[in-house]
């Protein structure tokens, strides 16, 4: 009982088309998953279900001791354990960056202005940032912006967090420094998920890859998986991704 | 043929004038508070709200449009009579400006709550925001600021249209005018007069909420860029 994600059957589809076909994986306390597979193989559904952004037809969700699958689930609460970060950012245009970051915390955990304040500022400084609290969103380069809204997510302090294809809107020098912020988090302990095409990075920090195919999960293993893949599944879409 | 203008006839009645002008104002400006309120709320129900709520507005605002604001004026007034109660012409007038501007508005702001990407509520729900969270902090600044000139048009209307309720004899800027005209025989001067004070007027409103959206919309203040 020591993972802070367990998936086991999961089933989704929308309409017709069979999206998770059956999706099992566990990650433990502290351990980088990389998730990774051909464009439609259901890494974005697998991880929004997660986040129970998706409902499930079957099978089961554990999250940080939250039964995601029950119909009961309390959304709210789940949301105080998971922090997620999208592909597009998503800031909000009309707040700083240092207001971005304070929303969740006065909202949803009722800190103090000033709290909040210091909160954002430690958050900010940690992914680089922190000379950058007043500016507005359309101010900052997508690198920036992409650290912001990491910052946000770690200023709710979550137990995991979920990447999803957070730098494929970056070219390969703003990749780097959003990817070394990842790397500096999973090193301090975070539990992390991540949906990715970076392969370098998926070897080099993930303590698992797991394969997603065909709404399957293919191959799992450690980094090192991507050098002797043991389908020829994955070896294509490693040589191809080369 | 020649007319001779006397506008000096019309000098001793400045002060009813001003008035006018005045009850013109705070008309509007009431109506305008309370349309901005109920058209809001219109527009997210309407988006968001259970299937009998989004009839209901749907209904209202359809209604609205496709009648003329005076025969509106004269179904409040008249039937806030019949059913019993005793309120003013003036007081008639607001309800009556504030139900029409209400439909207006919810229109209005139902196309800037369109205008904000799904994303951006996913990324507050994920943040742990409630559902009024998320509208409040979230969603209308960026969608009222983004239709907030249709809003400043429909204002400015709003205050022009507001002289129809001399007809129920409120005793707003036209219905002066109407007065003072039968008083002096000047129709022509009097009208020209009330004519250059609800341009003033209408200066007067387009200014006061363009300092209003300075105040709220801080962004395009500090970068600078125009409403
Ligand atoms: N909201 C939705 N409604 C209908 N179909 C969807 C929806 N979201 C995803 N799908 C479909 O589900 C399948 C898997 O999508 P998903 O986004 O999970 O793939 P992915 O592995 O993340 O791909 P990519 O690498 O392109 O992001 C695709 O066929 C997609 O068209
Ligand atoms: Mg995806």
């Amino acid at each position: 009982m020591s993972a802070v994600v367990k998936l086991a059957n999961v089933h989704k589809s929308f309409g017709s088309n069979k999206v998770l076909d059956g999706v099992s994986f566990e990650v433990g306390r502290g351990e980088v998953a990389a998730v990774i597979g051909q464009s439609g193989s259901g890494k974005s559904t697998a991880l929004r279900c997660i986040n129970a952004l998706e409902t499930i037809e079957g099978g089961t969700i554990e999250v940080c001791g939250h039964a995601v699958h029950d119909k009961a689930l309390d959304r709210r609460n789940l949301r105080r354990d998971v922090g997620i970060v999208f592909q597009s950012y998503n800031l909000f245009p009309h707040l700083t960056v240092e207001q971005n970051i304070m929303l969740a915390p006065t909202c949803v955990k009722a800190l103090s202005k000033q709290k909040a304040r210091d909160l954002a500022h430690e958050v900010l400084a940690r992914v680089g940032l922190g000379e950058k609290a007043g500016h507005y969103p359309e101010q900052l380069s997508g690198g920036q912006q992409q650290r912001v809204a990491i910052a946000r997510s770690l200023a709710m302090q979550p137990k995991l967090m979920l990447f999803d294809e957070v730098t494929s809107a970056l070219d390969p020098q703003l990749t780097g420094e959003v990817l070394k912020v990842m790397e500096d988090l999973a090193r301090g302990g975070m539990t992390m998920i991540l949906v990715t095409h970076e392969m370098a990075f998926a070897r080099k920090v993930a303590s698992k890859v797991v394969y997603m195919h065909k709404g399957k999960v293919w191959e799992t293993g450690p980094g090192s998986m991507l050098d002797k893949p043991t389908t020829p599944e994955l070896a294509d879409f490693v040589g191809s991704g080369l | 043929m020649t007319y001779q203008f006397d506008f000096a006839a019309l000098l001793p009645y400045w002060h009813e004038f001003l008035q006018g002008a005045l009850l013109t104002l705070q008309l509007s400006a009431i109506a305008t508070v309370l349309g901005f309120i109920l058209g809001t709320l219109c527009a997210i129900g309407r988006a968001d709200g259970p299937r009998w709520v989004r009839f209901l507005v749907a209904t209202y605002v359809e209604v609205i449009r496709n009648t003329p604001l005076l025969v509106q004026v004269f179904i409040v007034y008249f039937g806030i009579a019949t059913l019993g109660f005793h309120v003013g012409a003036d007081m008639a007038a607001v309800i009556a400006l504030v139900v029409n501007v209400g439909a207006y508005t919810s229109e209005i702001v139902r196309a800037g709550l369109e205008s904000v990407h799904k994303s951006q509520l996913e990324a507050a729900d994920c943040l742990g925001l409630s559902r009024t969270q998320i509208y409040w902090h979230v969603v209308l600044r960026p969608a009222i600021e983004r239709v907030y000139p249709a809003l400043t048009s429909q204002y400015v209307l709003l205050m022009l249209a507001s002289s129809i309720t001399s007809q129920i004899s409120a005793e707003e800027l036209t219905a002066v005018a109407n007065r003072i005209q039968s008083d002096t025989f000047r129709s022509f001067e009097t009208y020209i007069v009330v004519g250059v004070i609800y341009l003033a007027l209408s200066f007067i409103v387009r200014i006061g909420l363009w300092l209003f959206g300075l105040v709220v919309f801080v962004r395009r203040r500090k970068l600078g860029t125009a409403l």
